[in-house]
């Protein structure tokens, strides 16, 4: 009598896992993920020809994304915002702000949904914006370019960095996909305090800023404040050494048609930044120490210099007032061209299936003219290309100084990409061996060895997809 | 007995057998594990076995992902750390947790309430902001690195999290403190459900605190060892936050996890289809774990 049922139980039991198979075949016949890109026109049709007027555009709610949520760049975004509605009281922009890694991580299934922004803030380089162009998700931005001046407006530099090849392969060529609002460098901070009890005079020359590390140190105090437990400010220490040394070649290494990086120049700025630990012109056990901290710790005044990028200006100036002072890494020699690692802030581009892609140009245009700039201005904001309201601020302020390096840097064409941009792992390969320099771990020649092992994997892909999509005459098809 | 069971309505049941009717009931709940766990495992086993960048066109990968987690270095790391971390976030807080329940359950403290509290107080704090508690602990001048210097052991002060041999047992005692005071209320409970009679009969055979801790407690703690066991080593496995807000994974690439992999591939690389795999294989190695734990420590039932 028990028998039958621990049987048909048995076979309920097995018939479990046989569901699950079953269940898990249906799913792998279904469609398989991604999009082909064959979505790089959306229905807002064919190239635009003529200045788009978004007041004729009818009632229209433009769909934003961005991550500008710290002081500055909130303000002067929201006040743009506001403005262009008043300006065009039938377009709504509903603005979605998060946080930079908040954006990189939902930007990619918002983009690629059905009902994707109109227009959104794109990260430069091969993970975001190229993965973006490749897929077709992102709507070139060429015609706008005629259309608007945006070629003239800017520099080339830094139009290339929004540049993509039209088959996604390439990146800093081809295709124009976003323009960005705001400039941004790495500058070297320097607390007048510190300097001024130590005898330091602000450098002229690399050399002598190289000179008053030393003479900080034998009177006691921090040369330079820098924490790396984030791991990414390495690569800006580490950039603007090696800048120092060969700031073209390193540009054309990250636009993928540069040396690469087992270099001299790699290898000596790799082993500047050891020197540097050793000596304790950096703070040991930066590795252990958070950027916010470090930055905490500059402007509390526990250090003479700080290597970082302009956004930190405002939050320093809040904490120093006049102590702060800020330049560009000083050159080689007295007076001469700036070189650092630098760029523009994230790319405002426009999606391909936006519903209202001329509305959403000028917004783009609206937010970047020389107007926007000036707002940028009073925000504290360094805009990409600074207005009228720039040539008022005061050039012995900090502001003043920050405004003065980038016009000196954009003139001389002295702007080297960040590194990460390299390879799609670049950022992990660079982090991770710097953290690996700086600790005594790595030696310069094994560093150089693993970035060039990482870039040329990436160039080698590179040309297998160059050559895919290039078919020799040879082949049948 | 046959004609019993015939009056019963001529149902073949014994008394106390489930019925077909219970998966009713426990329809609406299967129902919305299925939506929003099985059906997503489902996915992410199936994107495991391909590659695709979140974006284009995925291509099929067989077994590729899977082959990586156990050929590519920087796959077999961070599950190598995780199985180390484990002593931090699994043994050592029921070991602790055993030597202070049988010590708060031996003497009658003062203000017994007051410690427990402090001690489960871990539990109750999100995550997030244990990491950056410790994160300032932790930190080149942070309290620990004071403290030391203050005692006269300066020459052991170093930037915990970023050393390259001591980040990761520094990340590893951060787990032991949340998670010791979950496992010693979980004893102090068990313990307290042990029948004195046992206690009095190991005293009267002469048994010394360490005997009867070893001959009465633990046996007796068993199903509570169990469940510490299978909550702090799933808690340790499924570590991302407290990475996350610490190290990154660093420095170079010495505290990465295999939960905190699946999060930077998936988001940050464009590798979904390896991401899924490693995602995976931590899932199958906790349900293997936890299976063994419940087998070896609470034996089977019956």
């Amino acid at each position: 009598m028990g028998r039958p049922r621990t049987g048909s139980r048995g076979i309920r039991r097995r018939a479990v896992p046989a569901l699950l198979a079953a269940g898990l075949a249906l799913l792998a016949t279904a469609c398989v993920p991604g999009t082909d890109g064959s979505m790089a026109y959306g229905p807002g049709g064919g190239p635009a020809t003529a200045v788009p007027d978004p007041a004729k555009a009818g009632k229209v709610t433009l769909t934003v994304w961005d991550q500008e949520i710290r002081g500055g760049t909130n303000g002067e975004l929201e006040q743009l915002n506001k403005e262009f509605h008043r300006k065009y009281p039938n377009v709504t922009i509903k603005r979605v702000a998060r946080s930079f890694n908040d954006l990189k991580t939902t930007l990619k299934l918002a983009v690629s949904g059905n009902n994707p922004p109109d227009v959104i803030q794109a990260n430069q380089g091969y993970p975001d914006m190229v993965s973006f162009v490749r897929a077709g998700l992102l709507a070139p931005l060429d015609d706008y370019a005629g259309i608007y001046a945006w070629n003239t407006r800017y520099p080339n530099t830094l139009l290339n960095l929004n540049r993509v090849s039209a088959d996604g392969t390439d990146f800093g060529t081809g295709r124009l996909y976003g323009i960005s609002q705001t400039g941004e460098y790495i500058g070297l901070y320097y607390n007048k305090d510190v300097l001024a009890k130590a005898g330091v005079q602000p450098p002229r020359t690399w050399g002598e800023f190289t000179e008053s590390l030393a003479r900080l140190k034998d009177r006691g105090q921090q040369p330079i404040q820098f924490g790396n437990l984030d791991k990414y400010p390495a690569i800006h220490t580490f950039g603007v050494l090696q800048d120092q040394l060969a700031g073209a070649e390193a540009r054309d290494t990250v636009l993928g048609r540069g040396p690469g990086f087992d270099t001299a120049a790699t290898k000596d700025a790799a082993a500047t930044l050891a020197d540097w630990t050793k000596r304790g012109y950096l703070p040991k056990g930066a590795n252990g120490l958070g950027y916010d901290d470090a930055a905490k710790k500059f402007s509390s005044g526990d250090g003479g210099y700080l290597l970082t990028g302009t956004w930190q200006l405002a939050d320093l100036k809040k904490a120093m007032g006049d102590k702060l002072g800020m330049m560009t890494p000083p050159p080689a020699s007295a007076g001469a061209a700036p070189v650092t690692t630098g760029g523009q802030g994230l790319a405002w581009s426009i999606t391909s299936r936006s519903k209202h892609p001329e509305v959403a140009a000028a917004y783009l245009d609206f937010i970047t003219d020389e107007h926007a700039a000036d707002v940028m201005t009073a925000h504290g904001v360094l805009p990409a290309v600074p207005g009228a309201a720039a040539e008022r601020v005061k050039p012995d302020t900090v502001d003043g100084q920050m405004i003065a390096g980038w016009k000196r840097l954009s003139a001389a064409d002295g702007l080297v990409p960040y590194l990460d941009y390299s390879t799609p792992t670049f950022f992990d390969t660079i982090t991770a061996g710097l953290q690996g320099v700086i600790s005594g771990k790595t030696s310069p020649e094994a560093f150089a060895a693993t970035l060039q092992k990482d870039y040329g994997a990436f160039m080698r892909k590179q040309r297998e997809r160059h050559a895919a999509a290039t078919p020799s005459p040879a082949e049948p098809r | 007995m046959k004609r019993l069971l015939n009056t019963a309505g001529g149902r073949r049941r014994a008394p106390g057998e489930p019925r077909a009717i219970g998966y009713l009931y426990i329809l609406p709940a299967l129902l919305l594990y299925a939506a929003f766990l099985l059906y997503p495992f489902g996915q992410a086993v199936w994107l495991s076995f391909v590659h695709w960048d979140g974006l284009t066109v995925a291509t099929s990968a067989g077994f590729d992902n899977y082959r990586d987690l156990f050929t590519d270095p920087a796959l077999r790391a961070p599950f190598a750390h995780a199985l180390l971390l484990l002593v931090f976030y699994s043994a050592l807080p029921v070991a602790i947790g055993l030597l202070l329940a049988a010590a708060l359950s031996r003497a009658r403290v003062r203000g017994m309430t007051f410690f427990r509290t402090v001690l489960f107080l871990p539990q109750v704090l999100a995550l997030v902001v244990v990491g950056v508690a410790w994160r300032s602990i932790l930190a080149p001048d942070g309290l620990l690195n004071d403290v030391l210097r203050a005692v006269g052991l300066g020459s052991l002060a170093r930037p915990w999290l970023g050393d390259y041999d001591w980040a990761l047992p520094a990340v590893g005692v951060v787990g032991t403190w949340v998670g010791t005071g979950l496992c010693m209320v979980l004893f102090l409970a068990g313990a307290q459900r042990i029948p004195r009679e046992l206690y009095e009969a190991a005293r009267m055979d002469g048994a010394g605190p360490v005997r009867e801790f070893f001959s009465v407690t633990l046996p007796g703690l068993r199903p509570q060892i169990a469940v510490a066991l299978t909550l702090t080593i799933v808690a340790g496995l499924r570590n991302f936050d407290l990475i996350y807000i610490t190290t990154s994974g660093g420095p170079g690439n010495t505290t990465s996890v295999p939960a905190y992999e699946v999060y930077h591939r998936a988001f940050e690389t464009n590798q979904v289809g390896s991401a899924a795999a490693v995602g995976v294989a931590l899932t199958v190695l906790i349900f293997v774990l936890t299976v063994t734990v419940s087998r070896l420590v609470e034996g089977r039932r019956s």
